[in-house]
């Protein structure tokens, strides 16, 4: 396939639209409230109503408001879209008969315009929700693949690699490195096998986004390792998907095979000399599998267990070759780079942190769902605006973010941006994405606790701090939690979450305490109420040593 | 996790499997190997495999795979080990796995995870001594717009009150075995 074939191909599939195009949203949580049956029946109704000629019932992926599922937008012609929420199976003859007119009856309707989507702004997500992931014509009708022609026809490695350096992007994993610095580093190593690997191990619990981008638009992901993949040299990739992601691995290997069979992956695509395959690899339930040097063996078919840097994967990865390591949302970033360029990317966002974030939403708020916002944007204006404040009777408390990684953000703090420095600042992590809000029922050591309970088990007991570290500092807040820990163990709590801080071996257990000691920064009060000698509750007990 | 208790099609407890279906589950594994070529790297693939066609590890399977990939089998036992979601007990009648991601968590799943365990007799992670449930819980299903949610018998259930856990899992515990 050349341009013009991938042009002549977005046009037919851009002719053949319907006047009313309704998008059933079947990403996962969508899927789990039974949006396949509602699917069924708009079909069913349109074939029935013969209404086929003007209606077509197209299966996408996320449309974000994940709390008001099952979704359907309706888009007609000369008429605005129009998002039905919480549908039933029931009401979607009536919404199919709608058919682009006024909205159906009795069908409730989300406001299209309300902050929680008119704030956000996509570059990851610009096409989710749009294009059909199980049809890779319709994703080149949206543009997929065109950026990956542009590089490899008008532009060398060394420019592509120039472009992303030169847009500030950075590492959506959670760290944040930059990217173009880590692809120059792979791309400077000598010629010879290299690889280049996509981190879709999203194990942070209270996080999806990647799980949606996968879900929603998988070329984007493969468009993005395959640019690349020929800016650093590398001929081979991997796409290491959590197994709990049953729907992302199926969408993921058959978009796949489809850019295979049209010739967008494997050898000399777009009839240039680039050749580039694409494997996938199914993680099993290992946390500590998203650390890099954890998920190159893994891949490699060992337990995943992380070894000592340098070297980096940059240097010597897989199979001791150069490897490139990036995650889902920063591959996902590429396309839209190379076809904008860096100026652009790098004129959204603040200073040190450039581009947009999306965050998966959820927890004590009113709409929760899938959020993309320009970097910079504040935490008050993501919660309150955009997550529409809290449910009823409740006071948000907090925001925690970067999962067992990251910590909490007090309500107080929350005109801080988004940004990697402000929110590192503050003891926590931008982290891949997830933002779970707290309201004034949830207890700060009992999320301290259960953080550190998830560090424990995933473990992968290769370094002493880490392994019996958690298991201390676990007994420790459980001793808190219970109300039975003198006033000195606090200090021999903070103690010890410094030693694993700074002793561990690698991310898992080096951010291991930030929970604990976020929470211990801002909600001190909280840890101190629990101890014994406090409130006039006895003295120090001979149990609580 | 989320597969063991929740999708994976797997004998149940007791159930003893004939000679012939032994068969055809090998040659599937067999079949998965040779796609690979036989490379050692495909363990983990071989693996989910295999425990799709068993719905379980059995130490003859993992030593099949191990001869298969000619790896040593302490190699093949200590990565099935390593990774949640390969399981060497047979499953119960019924599954239950509780999601307690973050969202879940703040959203109850800890009230929800015991009323499951009072009215099962069952512990997280472990399968009933009378094989009639296996209870387990996941970090986080991603799909966290549903919190709290749980998997009864491979469905997923989202926005769970405690009166429709109740209402499940009773109807496991009160109509007997199906």
């Amino acid at each position: 396939m050349d341009l013009n074939d991938l042009i002549a191909l977005a046009d037919r599939e851009r002719a053949d639209r319907a006047p009313v195009e309704l998008g059933v949203c079947l990403a996962a949580s969508c899927q789990y409230s039974g949006a396949e049956q509602i699917c069924r029946s708009l079909s069913e109704t349109v074939v029935a109503g013969g209404l086929a000629g003007r209606v077509r019932v197209r299966k996408v992926g996320c449309l974000r408001l994940c709390s008001e599922g099952p979704l359907v937008r309706a888009e007609g012609e000369g008429t605005p879209p129009v998002l039905y929420r919480k549908v039933t199976a029931e009401q979607a003859p009536a919404i199919a008969r709608a058919a682009g007119g006024a909205p159906a009856d009795g069908v409730a309707t989300a406001d299209l315009n309300a902050p929680f989507f008119s704030m956000q702004r996509s570059i990851v997500l610009e096409n989710t929700g749009r294009v059909e992931p199980e049809r890779i014509e319709s994703a080149i009708a949206a543009g997929a693949y065109r950026s990956l022609s542009l590089a490899l026809h008008e532009m060398s490695p060394e420019a592509v690699v120039d472009e992303i350096t030169r847009s500030g992007l950075r590492g959506r994993g959670g760290a944040g490195y930059p990217t173009g610095l880590k692809w120059a580093t792979v791309a400077k190593m000598p010629p010879g096998q290299k690889y280049v690997v996509c981190n879709a191990d999203e194990g942070d619990p209270g996080a999806f986004m990647d799980r949606s981008v996968l879900e929603s638009d998988p070329h984007r992901v493969i468009e993005g390792m395959a640019i690349a993949a020929f800016a650093v040299g590398a001929d081979q990739g991997f796409i290491y998907v959590r197994g709990e992601y049953p729907l992302a691995i199926e969408r993921l290997d058959t978009a796949i095979r489809q850019a295979r069979r049209l010739g967008l992956i494997g050898s000399d695509i777009f009839e240039s000399p680039f050749d580039f395959r694409v494997d996938l690899r199914i993680g099993a339930g290992a946390f500590v599998c998203g650390e890099e040097t954890a998920l190159l063996q893994s891949i490699e078919g060992r337990r995943g267990q992380p070894r000592p840097r340098p070297p980096y994967p940059a240097e010597s990865g897989l199979w001791g070759c150069p490897t490139l390591i990036n995650n889902v949302e920063t591959f996902a970033n590429v396309p839209a780079i190379i076809r904008e360029g860096a100026d652009w990317f790098a004129g959204i966002g603040t200073q040190g942190s450039k581009g947009t974030k999306v965050f998966a939403l959820a927890g004590k708020v009113r709409n929760t769902g899938l959020v993309e916002v320009p970097m910079g944007m504040t935490l008050r204006a993501i919660v309150e605006s955009i997550g529409g404040g809290p449910p009823e009777g409740s006071t948000i408390k907090a925001v925690q973010t970067g999962g067992p990684s990251g910590g909490c953000i007090p309500s107080d703090l929350f005109d801080t941006p988004v940004e990697y420095e402000a929110l590192k600042a503050l003891g926590s992590i931008m982290g891949s994405g997830g933002m779970i809000v707290m309201d004034q029922h949830d207890d700060m050591v009992a999320l301290a606790r259960y953080f550190m309970g998830f560090c424990m088990d995933e473990s992968c007991g290769k370094c002493v701090p880490c392994r019996s570290g958690t298991v201390q500092l676990y007994r420790m807040l459980d001793r808190i939690e219970r109300g039975v820990a003198a006033p000195e163990e606090l200090e021999r709590l903070e103690a010890l979450c410094d030693m694993v801080k700074h002793a561990s071996l690698c991310g898992l257990g080096q951010a291991a305490p930030n929970p604990v000691l976020s929470t211990l920064r801002f909600f001190r009060h909280e840890y101190e109420a629990k101890l014994i000698g406090k409130n006039g509750e006895g003295t120090h007990s001979p149990i609580a040593r | 996790m989320f597969r063991t208790a929740g999708t994976t099609r797997s004998p149940r407890a007791g159930a003893v499997a004939s000679p012939g279906e032994d068969a055809a589950r090998f040659e599937v594994i067999d079949l998965e190997m040779k796609r690979h070529r036989f490379r050692q790297d495909a363990l983990i693939e071989v693996l989910h495999v295999a425990q799709e066609a068993f719905g379980l590890l059995r130490d003859d399977v993992l030593l099949h795979i191990a001869r298969g990939l000619e790896l040593p089998p302490s190699r093949v036992f200590g990565v099935a080990t390593f990774y949640h979601l390969f399981t060497f007990a047979p499953r119960g009648e019924h599954s239950c796995t509780v999601c307690t991601g973050t969202a879940c968590f703040v959203k109850g799943a800890e009230r929800l995870l015991a009323i499951v365990e009072e009215l099962t007799g069952g512990r997280a992670g472990e399968t009933t001594p009378d094989g009639r449930f296996s209870l387990a819980t996941t970090r986080c299903t991603g799909s966290c717009g549903l919190a709290p949610l749980a998997i009864f018998d491979g469905e997923v259930v989202g926005h769970l009150s405690e009166e429709e856990v109740a209402r499940r899992v009773g109807g496991w515990t009160g109509h007997g075995s199906e």
